[in-house]
């Protein structure tokens, strides 16, 4: 074991490295670009052995590693932001194959009017995909993250394609410390890849020819199935790496300090981080309030966020807008409360465009929305 | 040949995939072995695969799979190839 | 080779859902001959999509992996470097591509995988039109020629692919065209047989999108090579070496029919000789044949 001080992106590369893909390809795309510089500088060392496909955009990344995938061999990618939009139809054919890529993804702001800071309506609106969406707070995080991704992603029950989203610069190119486990020990963990299907001339198979309805149903049902499988192996998962190595950064949800709080704010991300000190802060006043943190957006944990609405009120904050609806945890935690609770929610939509959020700000979020001066769904931080 | 248990679109081969497609025929091959110099030209360009090629180099034409598009006629040097009308069958 | 010295195994399987005449399969015969059963094929969305059949059946032989239609070079990279990793390096990937998935949509990722020395064969079978969509114009569409999308006939001359991709300087390139079978399969073969990338091109004459008889699938072929509308080429290591007729034709020993001979049978040109001959437009395909030869001689003829 070594502590490795560095930024998010070269311990997530740190992280992918030791899981021992075979192939990775990959296009640069800031604020991504350090880890994919990382990766690269592990090749020159000869310390990663895999082949580093660097490809002539992220449409090319996905469907390299698709290929890679499909032929047999474990991959992995990295992305960001519009890179992860020129992705997108090699994301829906990922999932749809059943080929267990793990991507990391910085979440950045999507143009015009282009900035390069976080805001996650890039992975947001990638939801549908089929992928398993996970969200880091910390660089520790992320490197277990990535370890976990690929024993879950290859996982028999689960065969799906996972992204592992960490915040541009916040998490990306802010050096923390993190705990690096000896080689051995994410050998163990992460095993050997044996892919579920593969192109394999002795064993000719045509993958993705016209399918019939009725079956295209099935094939649909059984990805669905895949990532209710997921709410079950995700904390399983997590458990075994907290065996395995001693950290442990929560299930679906982190939950900090919710025992008897009648309030719990659901956030995601950095802004997950961030949000302990300001329940900290308003525990020390008083108030009964916990923190739930949203770990993973697919599978969506709507039994859990069910029950936390069975204890508290809860006050939702989006770094990200559904336009046109809302912010997609809030509407996606009252979708789940339906029928089930009459937990009040209250949704805030903040840190767009890279706007920061302090801990204040979410106390004050907060706040708000306990003392019921909200809007149902506020635009915090706004020069109305 | 071993099935895959994952759910997806993944597929086996098979002979006749889309059935017996020498029911789309609407002009036959005829062959005439006695004209026929053996060239191979109508197995190479046989867009189905249809024409059965022997171990002497004679061929015959497999009916059940023929679509009946008639280049092995039209390709045939020695005009030993002739397409002709499929009759309707009288029930 | 002779065509009796091919061999008699098959990997496109009979009773596959081709239309009757279809020049893509007398193309993956010939090819598949050539590469043989280990190969894995990578095949973007063009008429190919639609011969595999329908799930769960295949008629493909071979391992076949579908892709998006601007990705089969990048797809293709990715299954060679999963094979070369596994030490699988006796194993032969091709990407298998229409003329709209080459030309058009999928020529950033071939140009792509071009530069980055992917050892694998791209074929593009070209039928000049996107034809599993039901014959709408792409970047082979010869001019003049009429398609769903150009109803009164193109207006833009095709553009030249294969110059494209000399410009990578790969180490095999070649165009070649489903009516010369031995053409077709010495091709394949030198190329399986080259490491790195490889490009190589078949004309593809389709008989519902250029509308002519299906028993004339074969002869439109010849006709386009015969009239210099279609050129049979490999340049390995930059050496450029015209074959056929297409040499003849460069070296001046014989005179290329008139494009209009190969035309005339194809209803996608019908508007250029009914209700009356449309010279303006007649004499232009001819005018730009005669350049595009010139400029062959000029660039390929050594002194």
């Amino acid at each position: 074991m070594t502590i490795m001080m560095d930024t998010g992106n070269r311990i997530g590369a740190k992280a992918a490295v030791m899981a021992k893909p075979e192939v990775v390809a990959a296009y640069p795309i800031t604020p991504q670009t350090t880890m994919v510089e990382a990766i690269a500088e592990y090749v020159a060392r000869g310390e990663f052995k895999g082949e580093y496909i660097c490809v002539e955009s992220e449409h090319s990344a996905m469907s390299a590693c698709i290929g890679a995938s499909a032929a047999g061999s474990r991959t992995f990618t990295a992305t960001s932001s519009h890179g992860l939009l020129l992705m997108h139809e090699m994301l829906h054919w990922a999932a749809l194959a059943r080929l267990p890529v793990v991507m990391c993804n910085i979440n950045r702001v999507i143009g015009p009017g282009w900035n390069i800071w976080v805001d996650e309506n890039d992975s947001i609106s990638q939801r549908d995909t089929g992928w398993i969406q996970f969200y880091c707070s910390s660089n520790q995080e992320i490197f277990d993250t990535v370890i976990q991704a690929f024993k879950l992603a290859e996982h028999q029950k689960i065969v799906l394609p996972v992204m592992v989203n960490l915040n541009a610069f916040i998490l990306s190119h802010t050096s923390m410390p993190a705990e690096i486990p000896e080689q051995q020990t994410v050998d163990d963990f992460v095993g050997k890849y044996v892919p579920h299907w593969k192109l394999d001339i002795d064993n000719p198979i045509t993958f993705g020819n016209i399918i019939g309805p009725e079956h295209y149903y099935k094939v649909r049902r059984a990805m669905q199935e895949a990532q209710q499988n997921a709410k079950q192996l995700i904390p399983q998962i997590a458990k075994d790496w907290k065996k395995a190595s001693g950290y442990f950064h929560g299930d679906l949800l982190e939950y900090y300090k919710c025992e008897g709080a009648e309030h719990i704010l659901l956030s995601m991300g950095a802004i997950g981080a961030e949000s302990k000190i300001a329940i900290d802060e308003m525990q020390k006043a008083g108030i009964k309030i916990g923190l739930a943190r949203v770990r993973v957006i697919r599978p969506f944990p709507a039994e859990e966020i069910r029950k936390l609405g069975k204890q508290a009120d809860l006050i939702i904050i989006d770094r990200n807008i559904s336009i046109g609806s809302e912010g997609v945890l809030f509407n996606e935690a009252k979708a789940a409360l339906y029928g089930e609770s009459e937990a009040k929610a209250t949704g805030f939509i903040a840190g767009l465009g890279g706007k920061d959020v302090t801990y204040k700000d979410i106390e004050t979020m907060c706040r708000k929305a306990m003392n019921g001066s909200a809007k149902k769904q506020e635009w915090y931080g706004m020069e109305d | 040949m071993k099935k895959f248990a994952v759910e997806t679109s993944l597929s086996y081969p098979k002979k006749g995939a889309m059935g017996k497609t020498g029911s789309w025929r609407v002009f036959k091959p005829i062959l005439d072995k006695k004209k026929c110099v053996k060239c191979l030209r109508c197995w190479i360009f046989c867009p189905e695969g249809s024409i059965h090629r022997e171990k002497d180099d004679s061929v015959s034409i497999d009916y059940d799979f023929c679509k009946g598009c008639g280049i092995c006629a039209n390709e045939c040097n020695v005009k030993a190839i002739i397409m002709e009308r499929e009759e309707v069958k009288k029930k | 080779m002779a065509l009796k010295d091919y061999p008699v195994d098959e990997c496109l399987l009979q009773g596959n859902a081709s239309c009757p005449g279809c020049p893509a399969t007398i193309g993956l015969r010939l090819v598949l001959k050539a590469l043989g059963k280990k190969t894995i094929m990578v095949i973007p969305a063009c008429c190919t999509a639609v011969i595999e059949s329908l799930y769960p059946h295949t008629s493909f032989d071979i391992p076949v992996m579908n892709i998006a239609f601007e990705a089969a070079a990048a797809g293709a990279s990715g299954v060679e470097a999963a094979l070369r990793q596994q030490g699988r390096t006796d194993i032969t990937v091709a990407a298998w591509a229409g003329d709209g998935g080459t030309y058009d949509i999928g020529i950033q990722a071939l140009s792509g995988a071009l530069e980055r020395r992917t050892n694998f064969i791209y074929i593009c079978y070209n039928n000049q039109i996107y034809s599993n969509t039901g014959i709408q114009r792409s970047g082979a569409t010869p001019y003049a020629a009429w398609t769903t999308t150009t109803v009164s006939g193109k207006n833009e001359f095709r553009k030249e692919m294969g110059e494209i991709i000399l410009a990578h300087h790969i180490p095999y390139a070649a165009q070649t065209c489903i009516s010369y079978p031995e053409d077709v399969i010495s091709k394949i073969t030198k190329a399986k047989n080259i490491q790195g990338p490889k490009y190589i091109e078949i004309l593809a004459p389709c008989p519902p999108g250029w509308r002519f008889s299906m028993d004339k699938t074969v002869e439109m072929g010849r006709l386009a090579v015969d009239s210099g509308a279609w050129s049979l080429w490999e340049c390995e290591n930059d050496v450029m070496t015209f074959n056929g007729k297409s040499k003849l034709i460069l070296e001046k020993k014989i005179q290329r029919k008139p494009v209009e001979e190969w035309i005339k049978y194809q209803g996608r040109f019908s508007h250029l000789f009914r209700p009356q001959r449309d010279e303006v437009r007649l004499k232009a395909i001819e005018d730009y044949t005669d350049n595009l030869w010139e400029r062959y001689r000029k660039c390929y003829t050594t002194k």
